[in-house]
């Protein structure tokens, strides 16, 4: 490009529009070619406040530390002691999010089990039903209790561990979801009551309840179907989570589960996935409080999920005051999802690793978000659970590390003063101090 | 006959007893007395008894039941037999809103009037309604039939899938891609052997049959003015 024009004056350096970016031209060039709204699997990707933007204090003279690999620091936790005759009893603070046989292999769900089993945590099911190899593979296995019931039965129900009423999804609050027919295969198919090869609509909302009085009643039912036996969670996604937490307590759940928009799902529009919901560092100490409000604080659990990548975000999340957390992207990772050594196969998809998020379509190049036969042969089940346990290791012990540091010899000692705030917003959402400052932004009575 | 006071012994010591029956038991004959519209009556079964309920029920009576026959001897709460997998459920009088509900099996019988949504989602289930049915019955009805000997509300089988509907009186409205069909000579068979399970004094040629037109399985964006 020449840097003058013929008269000899300088051209101005190309500007690129903020507001038009090639990101934004590009979604507008998609819309106007299909006509159809872009759908794709995963959470929020837009940058929002996070855990990244929290810090440990870390012990120093007014704190004193735990020696690492000589002093213990405990990280079972036990969800479910409210009502449950049997509560979920884990060794890790982490559990596995519900994620769907039909968005997922067989063989994936598989490796979820054998992973989450040799960590000594649980697994969750998804839209679609129980699996043999997912009851099978899962020593602590929770049922999705979901809108559309698919493959819903009192004799799987009766197997499970515990019973997830899933109301919200962080990356999807208020809306349903679709299994695009190409990936509805013959056992798909038989297990939701539907064609093969039609799309499957996930229901937005419960068939037979409305609102937090009909919620009572029905997890009422459930507990008289299964004996009183299991823990019911109910999940909710990251909208409103004081008054979220508040009516799913007193609908009676033993556990909240609490998903930001950072949580994954299998497929949803992406103006969805970007523009409805909180982040979920947003959600945790407004569901706290309602539960401190309640006076049911580590009586009613809370399991907060989306976006957690590291044992740090592990440790952040429980400091607030959760007692657990979820991981459904970051475990797909651990298993393949996304991989590098795939490039050539997702460049021909249009993509590249790290940002293939069309697990809708079927043709995942590792073999995970998919039912072909063939691209699921690429998968080892065995291998694929080998890798999830060293992730919850090395996750558990990133946060052992810091709890130590923080001189906790438990994870649930963990408490909101030891962090404080990289940023503005980020403090007054986690009601934390900005670092450096006695200031918690929005909070009366403190100042810079 | 077991007779059970539900008011006197509670909900809980009600489903455990019913609970333990196994499939050979010989007590198959129960009787619940005083349930006052209690939620969750005779929930979770899955033995070949049956249960009369002496009385109005509340939410969610017979709910997943499997082979039992659970016999309402008033009229029954929303979500009635809801994800009921085998077995029967016979309300005399009529049937709030959701009844049948996610069914995956077995038979529902309401012998008064059904309110709205019912057999909403339901996966297999056969309900035979002697009066009318509400609005947005058998939306997202997936499989099984519904039939209704007297007249449907607003938006009968809205987004509906492979579930058939027979209705003897007027439908008010259709939902979204459900369609009046053909009755031929097999739903004439089959709607027949229905009505006599349901103990219908109705003559099957007197019916509608209504279904999905298929054009909504797959998603196209010039079906979006459809929702």
């Amino acid at each position: 490009m020449k840097d003058h024009d013929s008269h000899g004056i300088p051209h101005t350096t190309p500007r690129q529009s903020a507001t038009f970016s090639q990101d934004a031209n590009s979604d507008i060039r998609r819309a106007a070619a299909t006509g159809i709204y872009d759908i794709r699997g995963g959470g929020a990707k837009r940058k929002v406040p996070s855990f990244d933007d929290l810090l440990f204090l870390g012990a120093s003279i007014s704190r004193y530390p735990l020696e690492g690999y000589r002093e213990k620091c405990e990280t079972s936790v036990t969800l479910g002691t409210r009502f449950a005759k049997n509560p979920m009893e884990l060794d890790i603070p982490i559990t596995i999010a519900g994620m769907s046989f039909g968005a997922l292999s067989g063989p994936a769900k598989e490796a979820l089990g054998r992973g989450a089993n040799a960590a000594g945590t649980s697994t969750t099911t998804g839209d679609g039903g129980m699996t043999p190899e997912e009851r099978g593979h899962s020593s602590k296995l929770v049922y999705q209790y979901l809108p559309s019931r698919y493959g819903m039965n009192p004799d799987d129900l009766r197997k499970a561990d515990a019973i997830e009423i899933v109301v919200g999804q962080g990356a999807k609050p208020g809306g349903g979801g679709m299994l695009l027919g190409q990936k509805i295969s013959d056992r798909v198919a038989e297990m939701r009551n539907l064609p093969k090869g039609i799309d499957q609509r996930s229901s937005c909302r419960h068939p037979d309840w409305t609102g937090p009085d009909d919620l009572e009643i029905k997890i009422l039912e459930l507990r008289e179907i299964t004996g009183w036996k299991v823990p019911i969670y109910v999940k909710v996604a990251g909208a409103r989570p004081y008054f979220d937490t508040t009516l799913a307590v007193k609908a009676g759940a033993d556990v909240v589960v609490l998903d930001g928009m950072q949580g994954g799902t299998a497929a949803t529009q992406d103006v969805f996935i970007e523009h409805v919901g909180q982040p979920t560092l947003a959600c945790i100490r407004p569901a706290v409080k309602a539960l401190q409000d309640l006076g049911m604080h580590r009586e009613v659990q809370l399991v907060i999920s989306g976006g957690i990548r590291s044992g740090a975000d592990v440790a952040k999340a429980m400091a607030l005051g959760a007692d657990a957390v979820a991981i459904g992207t970051a475990a797909l990772i651990a298993l393949g999802d996304n991989d590098p050594k795939w490039e050539d196969e997702y460049n021909k998809l249009g993509t590249t690793a790290g940002a293939y998020d069309d697990w809708h379509e079927g043709l995942d190049p590792a073999g995970i978000t998919t039912q072909d036969p063939e691209l699921m042969k690429r998968f080892d089940p065995v291998e694929g659970g080998r890798r999830l346990r060293n992730y919850l290791k090395v996750l558990t012990l990133e946060a052992q590390t810091i709890a130590r540091a923080c001189g906790k010899n438990h994870m649930h000692n963990l408490e909101p003063e030891d962090l404080v705030a990289l940023t503005m917003e980020a403090a007054a959402m986690a009601q934390v101090p900005l670092a450096g400052t006695d200031w918690y932004p929005g909070k009366p009575g403190t100042s810079y | 006959m077991q007779t059970f006071d539900l008011e006197a012994e509670g909900l809980r010591a009600l489903n455990e007893t019913l609970h333990a029956q196994a499939e050979t038991t010989n007590q198959t004959k129960w009787e619940i007395i005083n349930p006052k519209g209690s939620h969750a009556i005779a929930v979770g079964l899955d033995a070949p008894i049956e249960v009369n309920v002496k009385g109005s029920t509340g939410y969610y009576c017979a709910g997943m039941n499997k082979q039992a026959t659970v016999h309402v001897h008033g009229s029954a709460g929303p979500g009635t037999a809801e994800n009921m997998m085998s077995g029967t459920v016979i309300v005399e009088g009529d049937a709030s809103q959701y009844a049948g509900a996610t069914g995956h099996g077995g038979t529902l019988i309401i012998k008064g009037n059904a309110s709205s949504r019912c057999g909403i989602s339901m996966k297999g289930i056969d309900i035979i309604v002697h009066g009318n049915v509400g609005h947005m019955s058998a939306f997202m009805a997936q499989s099984g039939n519904i039939v209704v000997c007297g007249d449907a509300g607003d938006a009968l089988g809205d987004s509906c899938y492979e579930a058939r509907f027979f209705v003897r009186g007027t439908v008010k409205s259709l939902g979204a891609d459900c369609i009046e069909k053909e009755m031929r000579p097999e739903h004439i068979t089959l709607l027949e052997e229905l009505l006599e399970r349901g103990g219908c004094d109705a003559k099957a040629s007197e019916f509608k049959r209504y279904g999905s037109a298929r054009t909504l399985y797959n998603f196209d964006v010039d079906n979006a003015a459809a929702y």
